[in-house]
């Protein structure tokens, strides 16, 4: 009876990581696609200073990055404290840090644009 | 008696001081774990740096569509992203090759494990040649380009808006050109590159004589390159140029900013000597694997450690393939 569950384990952990795989193939083509066509309305479409084309390929790599990490790394069987310690540490302070330096770039670019001293020869 | 014997403090799979491990992880996954997540910091710091860059020139970065159209064997052929596409899937496939050898390992299946890691050592390999690639054709440039005094880069288009090579705009002038060595006396000349193909005069020539346009970096609202006018084109050609430009390197970049050139090499530069170690450690592993280090330990536990490695590199890959190829 043991080895009857060990072996069903072992298939359904087979059978995830295909499907996790299909799942990361398919996000990808959509982006490769996306990324290609680059549909108008999409690249018109602003939403918080950023295309709205751009915002779903940052979601999908997001949504990758999830299921790298869930399944492949097998973070899904890892103890509570173990994911909160590593995933929120990481996205707390990228989170901060993607914040500031971009704030500070789009803020230098409108000195660049609009300041009074010239800077291209 | 027991007070004398000498303990390491990492026994086994334990820790010192009990058979409890802290979050239920073993000492070697734990601290993979938090590699990681420092490895992820630095990443992230460098790709937090490109977006500053970007967004201090949002109106002027390169495409990457333009930049990175190369497909190996079809030469002259525009194919955006196809390449990079095909780098994404080996990087992932390899990844799925490296769990099937950890879910091989929790059963303690040898074979398995050792054909696994042998086919992710492979994709790795394959990924690593292919970035290789990637800068060889990055560094060699496509086009070729004219920089400013400014720092500018101008492109060269025809009418209908098509690229043109600098190789059809210059016109070969019975000039003989001297590059500038420490031997022929101009030791304080420190930013003399190698000769390129034309020299800016020939350029100038060749395109007064053509009917060719200018095409600036500044994006218009429809994120395509600016296209001048024949007549601002020939003012920029004959007043702002000063150099030419072919290729890619630290200082000059003939897609648009040299900022561009360096956090491609940079960034894809350091993920790739990421691969490039995980597949030495996987290979150790692999050899390990062959010897039935594992075996004899009934434990494929390390065959675990470094998958976490390989899908973290994978797992880099993705951002960095949206943040450089996609956005």
């Amino acid at each position: 009876m043991a080895h009857d569950a060990s072996t069903h384990e072992h298939q359904s952990a087979t059978k995830r990581i295909w499907v996790v795989f299909a799942i990361l193939s398919i996000i990808t083509i959509v982006e490769v696609i996306l990324g290609i066509i680059k549909p108008a309305s999409l690249v018109e479409t602003t939403l918080i200073s950023m295309s709205l084309l751009n915002w779903i390929f940052i979601i999908l790599t997001i949504v990758k990055a999830y299921y790298i990490t869930w399944a492949f790394m097998h973070m899904e069987h890892e103890t509570k404290g173990l994911r909160r310690s590593v995933v929120w540490t990481v996205i707390f302070l990228i989170a901060y840090l993607v914040f500031i330096l971009l704030t500070e770039g789009d803020y230098i670019y409108e000195v660049y644009k609009n300041g009074h001293v010239a800077w291209d020869f | 008696m027991e007070a004398t014997v000498v303990r390491t403090g990492t026994e086994g799979k334990t820790w010192g001081g009990g058979s409890k491990s802290p979050l239920k992880a073993s000492y070697g996954k734990m601290m993979m774990w938090y590699f990681i997540t420092s490895d992820a910091l630095t990443f992230s710091a460098f790709l937090a740096a490109y977006g500053f860059s970007r967004f201090k020139f949002i109106d002027s970065w390169p495409i990457a569509d333009e930049v990175f159209n190369h497909f190996p064997f079809m030469h002259g052929v525009d194919a955006p992203m196809y390449y990079v596409a095909l780098m994404t899937f080996i990087l992932i496939f390899s990844s799925v090759t490296m769990v099937l050898a950890v879910d091989a390992g929790h059963q303690l299946k040898k074979g398995k494990v050792t054909l696994y890691m042998f086919l992710t050592i492979i994709g790795g390999a394959i990924f690593v040649g292919s970035q290789a690639w990637e800068w060889k054709n990055f560094i060699k440039g496509e086009y070729g380009a004219v920089e400013t005094a400014g720092g500018n880069i101008i492109q060269f288009v025809d009418r209908e808006g098509e690229r043109v090579a600098l190789a059809d705009v210059a016109k070969v002038l019975p000039e003989e050109r001297v590059e500038h060595e420490r031997k022929n006396g101009l030791w304080y000349v420190t930013d003399e590159n190698t000769l390129t193909t034309y020299s800016i005069d020939e350029v100038r020539e060749g395109f007064a004589e053509s009917d060719y346009l200018v095409r600036t970096q500044k994006l218009d609202e429809k994120g395509a390159k600016t296209i001048l006018s024949r007549e601002e084109s020939l003012s920029v050609i004959n007043n702002d140029a000063v150099g030419v430009v072919e290729g890619a390197n630290l200082t000059h970049n003939e897609y648009g900013p040299p900022l561009f050139a360096d956090f491609f090499f940079f960034i894809t530069g350091f993920h790739g000597f990421h691969v490039f170690t995980g597949v030495i450690i996987n290979i150790i592993i692999f050899f390990n694997v062959i010897i039935g280090t594992y075996e004899r330990r009934k434990s494929y536990e390390m065959v675990e450690k470094v998958g976490l490695y390989w899908h973290f590199v994978d797992l880099v890959w993705v951002f960095v393939f949206t943040f450089f190829y996609l956005v």
